[in-house]
This record gives structure tokens, C-alpha cells and sequence, in this order.
């Protein structure tokens, strides 16, 4: 059955390490739905953060496609409850809204924040889950949206070990 | 192989040359660290962009021969054939753009049939990358599905570490293609020259740790087996596991039949051996998947031409998978035991746990399946008194009087399933063929390359009349480097495999499958190749003998029955034990 899974890679840094992970749902027809990444606690490892609609069983087997790429260290595909993650929106109001008030309980209420202010407009940051950060917009139209723009999923999963204690493991077992 | 005298270099160069860490140019750094991994051939072809490494070549030319080729897909072909036959690693060089986009078939080939190749590309200069210069192609882009591994090399220093890492990725853990694409500035610019083989890559494990656990495992399934059944893949060749592969078999006394690529790792006329798997296989071998508890599956990958419809195949059987890529396990088949590691580690260690067996009641099972298969199809196709010459009566004569030991190299179609099926494999890696993906075009290149590779032995190329007109120009590589292949075209006049089709399945409608071909004797006169053309059966055998008793290349043309089909047959998707013989 289809539904929403996490895929955590953990890669070397490598121009075109996102081609070589990406062709590889791309020949399977599976949509990326979001794509995260940045340098992991260990110089030079990357983690990527990969939403996607599929089965359990296909990307099982996309997990061990990308785990035989060279620069690959570990792929994991996650159930929604085997991770903790939040992604980041980001909201361009009108300035004049606030004169009304209303905005600012409604900022509170919905624990964002305002990151700057201009005289034409200002930027509120919101953290949580894509539903919570979409059903927001909604609240924020009649304030006069001007741009929204949302990160993708940054995730933690529950079960791991630190990923730098896995590579030290690594690099003892291939120096024995 | 002619030498030549390297050149007088200049007392300064020579001396930056003779230092403990010389300096010398990006491309000599290219020659001399493919020098440092033993490699004593190359199949290229220059061009703009490379033209500063070719520069290099020219003054190594007593250690490194360099085989000029006619088209950059015969380097890779060629370059192929030479591993599969010596089991090094295969070198090709290209120039950019056109030069390197040639190469991507022979990749792609190499990378379906996990054959060990090292492929340079020249490529712009770095300041020109992705500006659309002339003969500027993203070939790291184009090549990053169809190979193991690639890297672009801007930087002179860097050309070192790069080949010393192209090298250990392509000949370990499973093998694949890698491309190391040099841009001209580093070619030309100097550097330090320093060469340290690559032994280690953190985020790469290329040889798994065996689990003694599920050895016992597999091992216990195996002593419990009444009707276990050996698949032979090619992973036991190129682990080199072939002996251990045959001592497990007869010890349990179990019967083992080879995939396409499989084929040459156990001898023909080895009493366990039952036969080719797969689309055009062996009636027992397929049919009795059916039937077997247990299956051993080594170093394969259950290719859709090998298993039909996944569904119901091996359906009553207990699955063990020794594969060495972890991605194979689970693909397409679920195994019960999964021994993730090299074929020769994992047979070794299984021929200790598993117990002396007698099967022979299934063995039996096999050879009255086999006797079924000799009576309906083989024995008229090896033995025809009447009507046109058999694809089936030539490659027999060539297994007589080669005495299965040469080297074939066949290319794609009904001739390759033929071949495939008659030849009397004696040797290991003696059967070179396209596999996975099945290329046209592949065997006269890969033959040259083979015979390079094993000059010592007899290479024999059976090629269609379809699949010779791909890469034929490669007779011109043949004469000007001298290489002593023979070459069987099996002509019927038509694209013969894609026609048998046409009949079984899209009611005759010939759509675009006859040929009408040119004279290949003449072709080969051309390229001053001697040859014959043969018509009658009469004359097959003496003329086999003449090709064979030729020193140097020769083109024997042969023209078979037009519209013969091969059978066994198992139409693609339906199950193999649904497997027709006529």
C-alpha cells in the first residue's frame, strides 16, 4: 500500500551525490516529495532527508540500490511513527495587517514567530508538520500574504544511534 | 606485438622525470599510474581533447600497447572481452564530447554483465566547463546510471588518486565499469607524480562478512533437501570459485545448471551439469524448477530471461541466495537464507557444514527430461542430413574441433542461443557474450579484445549477419593490429531472433527483419582478412578446419537455414516450467 515514508541517506561530500541518489527513484517512477540536506556532526558525511509516496517494499529495495552507490554510507527507509521531524515555513505578510492587532495573538497562538520587519512588510517563521504549516496560510490570507515559501522534512529518527558512533565503527572494522 | 624505441627526452625533463617524487605532466601522471596497475593494453581512440594523454603514450610505448580501434563502442566492447577473458581490468580511452558518448553502450554492457573496465575521457579544460564548448558532452551525467563509479579530474594532482580509486572500485566486490574524465588543462598542467593504490574507501565495503550463522542455516536446508538444485551464475566466475562450486555439487551430489553469463564455470560434460537456464535454455533445467525443494542460487541475479513469470518460479522451493551485492538479494526472488559475500567465501564455507548425499532418483528426473529435449529438438538440429545448414551442426563442429576449449564470443540473437546451447565448455571464462543488455554489435569487438587478453588460446567469434553490420569496421582494427580471431557469421538474411518472434507472436507480419545483405568474404578481402563462404554441408567441416588451421584472422561465412526458430522456448513473462519444445 502506498503511503508517506522517510528515507535518511548518509553520503560522502561528492558533486553530484543528489543525481546519482535521485536517478534511482527516478527509474523506479517514485515522486520525490521533498528533499532535505546539509553536513551531518561528522565533517565531510551528509545526511539526506527524502520524503516519498510508495510501498514498503519497493523502496526496501531503492534503499539497497542507493546503498551500492560508492559514497554511500547508509540508507534507511522509516515509518511515519519511527521518526521525529519538523519542517520550517516561512510567511511574507503586509505590514499593514498589523495595525489591526488581530495578527499578533494569532502569531502567538500558533507558536511562530516574527524573524524581520520592513515598512512593506514582515516575516513570520513557523516549525511543524506540513499540515499545521499550510492549514496556517490559510489563517494568514485574509492578512494579505504576499509569499510563502517551507523547507523540507528535517527528521531525527527514534531508534538510531548516533550516526558518527556507526562510522567510527566503520573505519575500526576497516582497519583491523 | 611491435615496439618502438621510447624518445630522447630532454636532460632537463628527464631529470624533474628521475626524481624520488618527479614532476611531470597530468598525462604522463594518466600513463604511468595505469602502468602501476599493471595495465599492458589500451583500446582507444584519439581526439582533440585527449590528445595531450596519447601525446604521453607515445613515449611508453614499450610498456604499454595501444590498439587503435575504429569506433570508441569496439574500445569498450574490446575492452571487455579482454577482462572477461584475462580477468584484468579493461582499459579504454576516448576523447570528449562525440568520443565519449560512443562509449556509453559499452558501459551500460559492462555494467549489466558486472565486467571490470577503467574507461578516460579527455575532456574540455576546466575553465570551459559547461559553456557548450566544442565537444564539450556532461559525460559524468550521461554515465552516472551505467556505471560503478565516475569522476571528473580538473586538477593534475588529483589524476593519481583518482585512477589509483577507479582501479579498486572496478575490480572489487562486484565488478562494474568506472570513467575517469580528465580535463585538458589538468592533462597538460604539472604536477608531483606519486602513485599509492587505492586500498580502502570508507563509505565502501566491497567484500561482505560471511554470517557463519546463516551458513548453517543454508547448510541445514541443504542436508534436508530431497531435491536440491544448483544455480550457477556468474559470480562463481568471477570470484573464481569454480572448484569449490563443483566440489560442493558432487559431495551433496547435486545437479547444477548455468545461467547465460553462468556458462564455462563447470565443464559440459561435467555428470551434475544439466544444462542452460532460461529463455532459450535446457528443457530440464527449466522445467524442473518446478519441482526442486531447495535452491542454491550462486553469484546470480534472476534475471526476468532466467526466472519468467516471478510468481510461480521456484514456487515449491526453499530459496539460498550467495550474492555479493546486497542490492540483488530480495530483488526479484525472496531468498530464505541470504549469504551475503563472495561465491568462493561462501561456498568454501558451506562445503564444510554440508553432508555427503545421494539424489538420485532427481537426478534421473533430469535425464529423462533430457533425453525428451534430445529426441524432439537436439538431434535434428545437430545432425540434419537434409535441407539447409544448421545454426546447431556449425557450432557443433566448431565444439568438435576446438575441442571446447576456445574462447567464444558470441553476440546477440538466435546464433548466441545456439552457440550458447551447443558449445561444449570445457575451460572457465571461456564463454564472452552480452547478457543483460543483450547488444548487438558486441561479439567482433569483444573477440578482439579476448584474443589480446588470452593470446595463448583460440577465439572464435559467432556472429549474425544482423549483429556483424553493427561494429564490422572493427575488421580494420582486426588487420592493423594482427589480432588472430576467427569469425563465424551465421547468416539466414534475417534479424533471426526478432523474426521467430514475429511468427510466434504477431502472426508472421515480417515487419523490418529481412536483410539483404552485402558479401562479407568481400568485406573481409577489403580489410585484408582472408574467408570463405559456405552454402553446402558437404563443405562446413574442411572449411572449419581451413579457419582454424589459419594463422591470423579469418571470416568464415555461413549460410544457415532462413527461417529456423530456436527451440526450447519459453514465451517472455509466462512461467519457465511452461517451457515449449516446439
Amino acid at each position: 500500500m502506498q503511503k508517506e515514508y522517510t528515507v535518511t541517506v548518509y553520503t560522502e561530500d561528492r558533486i553530484g551525490i543528489t543525481n546519482r541518489i535521485t536517478i534511482i527513484f527516478t527509474r523506479r517512477g517514485i515522486n520525490i516529495t521533498s528533499l532535505t540536506t546539509a553536513e551531518t556532526e561528522i565533517p565531510g558525511v551528509y545526511k539526506f532527508i527524502i520524503t516519498v509516496m510508495s510501498t514498503r517494499e519497493k523502496l526496501d529495495k531503492v534503499v539497497g540500490q542507493i546503498e551500492r552507490l560508492i559514497e554511500i554510507h547508509r540508507a534507511f527507509v522509516h515509518e511515519e511513527d519511527e521518526v521525529v521531524y519538523q519542517e520550517l515555513a516561512l510567511y511574507k505578510i503586509s505590514t499593514k495587517s498589523l495595525e489591526s492587532g488581530d495578527i499578533e495573538r494569532l502569531i502567538r497562538e500558533n507558536q511562530a514567530r516574527i524573524l524581520t520587519i520592513t515598512a512593506d512588510y514582515f516575516v513570520i517563521e513557523k516549525t511543524g508538520h506540513q499540515q499545521e504549516l499550510t492549514a496556517f496560510i490559510k489563517k494568514l490570507e485574509p492578512y494579505g500574504l504576499i509569499e510563502y515559501s517551507k523547507s523540507g522534512r528535517v527528521a531525527i529518527v527514534k531508534w538510531s544511534r548516533r550516526f558518527h558512533d556507526h562510522l567510527k565503527e566503520l573505519q575500526a572494522s576497516s582497519e583491523a | 606485438m611491435q615496439q618502438k624505441d621510447v624518445l630522447p627526452m630532454k636532460a632537463e625533463k628527464a631529470d624533474k622525470r628521475l626524481s624520488a617524487k618527479p614532476v611531470i605532466s597530468g598525462s604522463e601522471a594518466v600513463i604511468r599510474s595505469l602502468i602501476a596497475e599493471g595495465v599492458d593494453t589500451i583500446f582507444g581512440y584519439p581526439g582533440g581533447a585527449i590528445m595531450p594523454i596519447y601525446d604521453a603514450l607515445y613515449d611508453f610505448q614499450d610498456k604499454v600497447h595501444h590498439i587503435l580501434v575504429r569506433h570508441e563502442q569496439g574500445a569498450t566492447h574490446a575492452a571487455q572481452g579482454y577482462a572477461r577473458s584475462s580477468g584484468k581490468v579493461g582499459v579504454a580511452f576516448a576523447t570528449s564530447g562525440p568520443g565519449a558518448t560512443n562509449l556509453v553502450t559499452g558501459l551500460a554492457d559492462a555494467y549489466m554483465d558486472s565486467t571490470p573496465m577503467v574507461c578516460i575521457t579527455g575532456q574540455v579544460a576546466a575553465s570551459l566547463l559547461g559553456t557548450d564548448a566544442f565537444q564539450e558532452t556532461d559525460v559524468i551525467g550521461i554515465t552516472m546510471p551505467i556505471t560503478k563509479w565516475n569522476i571528473q579530474v580538473t586538477r593534475q594532482e588529483d589524476i593519481p588518486a583518482a585512477i589509483a580509486k577507479a582501479f579498486y572500485i572496478a575490480r572489487s566486490g562486484r565488478p562494474g565499469p568506472v570513467l575517469v574524465d580528465i580535463t585538458k588543462n589538468a592533462q597538460v598542467g604539472e604536477c608531483e607524480y606519486e602513485y599509492v593504490p587505492c586500498t580502502h574507501i570508507r563509505s565502501y565495503q566491497p567484500v561482505p562478512e560471511l554470517r557463519q550463522d546463516a551458513v548453517k542455516e543454508a547448510a541445514a536446508l541443504i542436508n534436508a533437501a530431497k531435491k536440491p538444485y544448483l544455480l550457477v551464475g556468474h559470480g562463481v566466475l568471477l570470484s573464481g570459485a569454480e572448484k569449490e562450486l563443483i566440489a560442493l555439487a558432487e559431495k551433496a551430489q547435486i545437479p547444477m545448471a548455468s545461467t547465460l553469463l553462468g556458462l564455462s564455470a563447470v565443464p559440459v560434460d561435467h555428470p551434475l551439469y544439466v544444462g542452460l537456464l532460461g529463455m532459450h535454455g535446457n528443457y530440464a533445467p527449466n522445467i524442473l524448477t518446478g519441482e526442486c525443494d531447495t535452491v542454491i542460487a550462486v553469484g546470480m541475479r534472476f534475471d526476468d530471461r532466467v526466472t519468467g513469470d516471478v510468481s510461480t518460479y521456484v514456487a515449491n522451493a526453499k530459496v539460498i541466495h550467495i550474492e555479493i551485492d546486497a542490492a540483488e538479494i530480495n530483488k526479484i526472488i525472496k531468498a530464505d537464507v541470504a549469504l551475503h559475500a563472495d561465491a568462493k567465501t561462501a561456498l568454501q564455507a558451506l562445503l564444510k557444514e554440508v553432508q555427503p548425499a545421494r539424489h538420485e532418483e532427481w537426478l534421473a528426473e533430469f535425464r529423462a527430461a533430457d533425453k525428451k529435449e534430445y529426441d524432439k529438438v537436439q538431434h535434428n538440429e545437430l545432425y540434419p542430413e537434409t535441407g539447409e545448414l544448421k545454426m546447431a551442426e556449425v557450432v557443433r563442429l566448431i565444439s568438435e574441433k576446438t575441442k571446447g576449449e576456445a574462447v567464444l564470443v558470441t553476440d546477440v540473437g538466435q546464433h548466441q542461443m545456439i552457440a550458447s546451447r551447443y558449445y561444449r565448455f570445457k575451460n572457465p571464462n571461456t564463454n564472452i557474450t552480452s547478457g543483460g543488455m543483450g547488444t548487438m554489435g558486441f561479439s567482433l569487438p569483444a573477440a578482439m579484445g579476448a584474443k589480446m587478453g588470452t593470446p595463448e588460446k583460440e577465439v572464435v567469434a559467432v556472429i549474425g549477419d544482423g549483429c556483424f553490420q553493427m561494429t564490422l569496421q572493427e575488421l580494420g582494427t582486426i588487420y592493423q593490429s594482427k589480432i588472430g580471431v576467427k569469425i563465424v557469421i551465421l547468416n539466414n538474411n534475417f534479424l533471426g531472433m526478432v523474426r521467430q518472434w514475429q511468427q510466434l507472436f504477431f502472426d508472421k507480419r515480417y515487419s523490418s527483419t529481412e536483410m539483404v545483405n552485402p558479401d562479407f568474404v568481400q568485406i573481409a578481402k577489403g580489410f585484408f582478412i582472408p574467408g570463405k563462404k559456405v552454402t553446402a554441408r558437404e563443405d562446413i567441416s574442411a572449411a572449419i578446419d581451413e579457419m582454424l588451421a589459419t594463422d591470423g584472422a579469418y571470416l568464415l561465412e555461413v549460410v544457415v537455414e532462413k527461417e529456423d526458430n530456436v527451440f526450447p522456448m519459453i514465451p517472455a513473462g509466462t512461467p519457465v516450467t511452461t517451457i515449449r519444445l516446439e
